[in-house]
């Protein structure tokens, strides 16, 4: 059921916008920001109330689990009637993991960092996709740490400069192409102050079930803006290169647009959406993860920054699905169902004589 | 040359009465039901069912008996040792002289057998000559490859095939009931009924052998009794695991590590059979983590989320888990850690028994925190303290450690039947979207009762005002960020506040007293029996009486004061170097009372026995 704007005219009282469940963007809003002014992670936390409330998920279906870092205490800036859990650094996949599995039925959405990822919790992310956890995994990337004052991470490009001169002698790890091998079933990389695809490629990942790899590149604009970065408002601008233009029809809206299956590539998701990827690479194939990969690495060796959906496999179940469990929440399952009669005791104990 | 020579380590440790229960040889004098058989095996011999076998089948004469796996960390190849103890009293402890020794480990049995006490009996294979080196020894040569041969035409399964004739001599020697050898070894072998006739085929060869070769010249005999009917046979992490089915735990994620490995096997056993519903579903998961950092986060978002989580660990895992299990502590998240507990530090001894994890567990993580243990201190008590631990954890909403031990959990123990928990799964105080909308909302962290405790809400509980936002970083009753000093305060203090509630719900320790004695031990889990038995040996041997506590949990109750106020002497018996619960009770008691406090400790990894405790407190008595 698709919602009608209602245009406010002058005499008319202001009628109040809702989504599809009845709700109000400011039912998805968060705390203040205490992140610096300008962060790209304060445009990321916008684009997520944006998401989920057009998507008309209700907010007290979420989950948001985070680690440690500027990153992971965004969650506190948006959705404040979710439910939150700031965890230990690089370690949030280990908390979702057990969360989804006392709970298959709620919505779960990670926010990380480029350190909290790549490094000190890299065990706990290929993990998290080598079992297609149903999440949503955003690593806000802009290359440092920021809580620290400044130092390299893991995804900073080789040979890019910090403020103090120093550069970095080590090569960045791609976490996209590592979560196409690992078996991630939907990457994507996008730029915080790229609107439209970051709204997208959210709604899709909201429509999608298993896991969801968004690596969005994030300026730090106190220890990454400046000339030498490759993180930086700048390079971003000059170097961002998209791989294919998103359009996402969510399920309960009609599809009043046609496609050319030539130029464009239609994934029906998991819940029924559909996204409509136009290329914009002569070789671009979302289903095919050694293209994907292979496009990525081009790219980067062509000092590109290439955003969109790299790669989409909506059929592969989830880990939860593969678990075969009850279909109510285990968490909450009531005792008859949870603890065996007394006749099932007194059997064992008698195998045991 | 085996380094690690159980055998020889247990003869080594000395003690100015080891003798006192060493069995003087003798053709007329019986000893009956109250002897140890010690089996020297090469690990990955497949000696396991055979061993199985002799423990159930002296079971099934009646007679209380106890076996202990002392094997090393290897898979194939390496020296292990399977030790038997009947004991018409009762005892179940290792006990530290071997009676009986069957040897069959070319790399050990020269030493194996230098280390028997005189008066021991040995049975051995043939070609080892084992007279030679000792002959106030009872001999018993056995060809077991001819025989072996003899009843197992296929080459490749005489390997196993031959431990079973060992079993057959045995129960010629020791003038067992073979009707009851035959169902122990046709229930070992349940449904594979070749496997069970050839084997059985090789008991009887190995008795007739026995019968036309053998006189006896040892006192050790088995009599049937009537002490273990009703009783069953299992192991604690068996038990646990079983605990934890009926605790109705739903979450368990794991990383394997010895000793613990077996306690989720065992619940992801039960749990296929008793937890999977009529259309196949699973009330349960378990998921086999990337190592113990995730294990423990699992539990804590699972606790979070409303699941009764757990995970089973051991010394290196305790040590991986200590930032999160800080975090559970401060964010109130409830969740079961079993820890295993095996010889430290550091890799130490992984298939060697210690209780040297406590003061680890009891303050996992940095900053202000202190935890929760239960100690079991038999199997029945795994599986009830499973139970109790799940309850504590979403009582109290916080992590609840058990601390078991290699002993307890992997070795086989008799004991009373389970009994059915007594009371329903309560859940703690968990809002539900009808309290809220009725009580208008929450805070989180506030203490409404005096508790400490306060209430939480579970992801996906439909009302606006459920959420709220769990951290570690600190924060005021309502969850939200807060650096105040004031609200810091608070909050910690709560959590003391916490504690000590916490406190006054712990299971109580179980005392035996006279009321006159002066002395009084305590000990806990594992040490329990050879504490136990100990009392006896002072009683008997020495006139000396003494009062017993066996502790059951910490933080500590009354019970525990008063019990050392009430004597002049307390001595801590425990399986560490540093007395580590003596060093938690001296946190606990005012200092006229922490100088009462003694130390037994017995350290090298072998199951404490009742000779050392008797030996040490004699010593340190001055008797």
């Amino acid at each position: 059921m698709a919602t009608t704007p209602v245009i406010p005219t002058p005499d008319a009282p202001r009628a109040v916008k809702t989504n599809r469940i009845g709700l109000q963007v400011l039912d998805y809003r968060g705390g203040k920001t205490t992140l610096c002014a300008g962060c790209g992670h304060n445009a990321i936390s916008e684009r997520i109330i944006d998401a989920f409330y057009e998507m008309g998920v209700q907010p007290e279906r979420v989950m948001k689990l985070s680690g440690i870092g500027c990153s992971s205490k965004s969650p506190a800036y948006f959705m404040n009637r979710s439910f939150s859990f700031n965890s230990v650094h690089g370690r949030m996949p280990s908390v979702a993991t057990g969360a989804l599995l006392a709970n298959q039925t709620m919505k779960a959405l990670g926010v990380s960092g480029d350190g909290d990822t790549a490094s000190i919790g890299m065990g706990q992310f290929v993990h998290m996709i080598r079992r297609n956890l149903p999440i949503i995994y955003i690593i806000e990337d802009n290359g440092v740490y920021g809580l620290t004052k400044g130092q390299f991470s893991a995804t900073a490009d080789i040979g890019s400069k910090l403020k103090t001169g120093v550069v970095n002698d080590l090569p960045a790890i791609d976490t996209c192409s590592l979560a196409i091998q690992l078996g991630a079933t939907f990457v994507g990389r996008s730029f915080s102050g790229d609107k439209k695809q970051l709204l997208a490629m959210l709604k899709a990942a909201i429509a999608h079930n298993g896991t969801v790899v968004l690596d969005v590149i994030s300026p730090c604009v106190t220890f990454n803006d400046h000339e030498g970065s490759t993180r930086s408002y700048k390079y971003m601008q000059e170097h961002d290169e998209p791989i294919s233009e998103l359009g996402f029809v969510p399920h309960f809206q009609e599809i009043d647009v046609e496609y050319d299956p030539g130029t464009t590539v239609n994934v029906q998701m998991h819940d029924g959406s559909h996204l409509r990827l136009r290329k914009l690479h002569e070789d671009y194939d979302p289903t095919d993860r050694v293209k994907a990969v292979s496009s990525l690495m081009s790219a980067h060796e062509g000092g590109e920054v290439l955003t969109g959906v790299f790669f989409v496999d909506p059929k592969k179940p989830s880990f939860t699905e593969l678990l075969n469990l009850v279909d109510e929440p285990l968490g909450t399952l009531p005792e008859s169902r949870t603890r065996p009669g007394k006749a099932v005791l007194d059997s064992v104990m008698q195998q045991l004589m | 040359m085996a380094t690690e020579n159980v055998a020889l380590a247990a003869g080594g440790e000395g003690g100015s009465q080891a003798q006192a229960d060493t069995q003087q040889q003798s053709s007329q004098a019986r000893i009956v039901n109250d002897f140890s058989i010690q089996i020297a095996t090469v690990n990955g011999s497949g000696s396991q069912s055979a061993n199985s076998v002799l423990l159930k089948s002296i079971f099934r004469m009646g007679i209380p008996v106890s076996g202990k796996n002392l094997f090393p960390s290897n898979i194939a190849g390496l020296p292990t040792w399977y030790t038997i103890r009947a004991s018409k009293d009762g005892y179940v402890a290792r006990k530290k002289e071997i009676d009986i020794l069957i040897a069959m480990n070319a790399d050990t049995w020269q030493e194996d057998m230098m280390s028997l006490p005189k008066g021991a009996a040995a049975i051995y294979e043939e070609s080892a000559n084992l007279k030679q080196y000792r002959d106030d020894v009872a001999c018993y040569p056995v060809p077991f490859d001819k025989l072996t041969a003899a009843v197992c035409p296929e080459a490749k399964l005489r390997k196993l095939v031959k431990n079973m004739i060992y079993v057959g001599v045995a129960a010629k020697l020791l003038n067992m009931d073979m009707a009851a050898v035959e169902p122990a070894l046709r229930k070992q072998f349940a449904k594979k009924v070749k496997a069970a006739d050839l084997n059985w085929a090789a008991v009887q060869a190995g008795y007739d052998y026995a019968t036309a070769n053998f006189t006896k010249q040892d006192p050790f005999v088995l009599e049937p009794m009537n002490e273990t009917e009703g009783k069953i046979i299992i192991d604690g992490n068996a038990a646990a695991g079983l605990g934890c089915v009926f605790a109705g735990c739903t979450v368990a994620m794991w990383y394997p590590i010895t000793p613990s490995t077996s306690l989720v096997e065992a619940f992801i056993e039960y749990a296929k059979k008793y937890r999977v519903e009529e259309n196949g579903k699973a009330t349960f998961a378990v998921v086999q983590a990337e190592d113990e950092l995730a294990a423990i986060g699992a539990v804590l978002g699972a606790g979070w989320a409303g699941a009764r989580s757990m995970t089973a660990t051991s010394g290196p895992g305790i040590s991986l888990m200590a930032e999160f299990a800080g975090l559970g502590y401060y964010a109130e998240i409830p969740g079961v850690i079993f820890d295993v507990q095996r010889g430290g530090p550091s890799t130490g001894m992984p298939t060697r028994n210690q209780q040297s994890d406590l003061l680890a567990a009891a303050f996992l993580s940095h900053g202000d925190t202190k935890h929760i243990l239960l100690i079991p201190g038999s199997v029945k008590e795994c599986f009830e303290l499973a139970i109790e631990a799940f309850e504590l954890a979403e009582a109290i909403q916080t992590p609840v450690f058990v601390m078991s031990d290699l002993d307890l959990g992997m070795n086989n123990w008799m004991s009373e039947p389970f009994d059915y928990p007594d009371k329903p799964i309560s859940r703690g105080k968990v809002l539900t979207a009808e309290e809220l909308a009725k009580a208008g909302g929450f805070a989180r962290y506030k203490d409404l009762d005096g508790t400490g405790v306060g209430q939480r809400t579970l992801p996906g509980t439909d009302h606006p005002l459920a959420a709220y936002f769990t951290r570690g970083t600190s924060h005021n009753e309502k969850a939200v960020y807060s650096e105040r000093p004031d609200d810091y305060v608070k909050n910690v203090e709560r959590l003391t506040k916490k504690y000590e509630y916490a406190r006054t719900l712990m299971p109580r320790p179980e005392i035996v007293a006279n009321g006159t004695s002066k002395i009084g031990l305590i000990a806990f889990g594992s040490s329990d029996f050879a504490t136990r038995e100990s009392r006896d040996q002072l009683t008997k041997q020495y006139g000396l009486a003494t009062d017993y506590l066996r502790l059951k949990a910490y933080p500590f109750t009354r019970e525990l004061h008063d019990f050392v106020a009430s004597h002049e002497r307390i001595y801590v018996i425990e399986q560490n170097r540093d007395a580590q619960m003596l060093s938690l009770l001296k946190l606990d008691l005012n200092p006229e009372e922490v100088v009462k406090l003694r130390s037994v400790r017995h350290f090298n990894g072998l199951p404490i026995d009742a000779r050392s405790v008797t030996d040490e407190l004699v010593t340190q008595e001055g008797i």
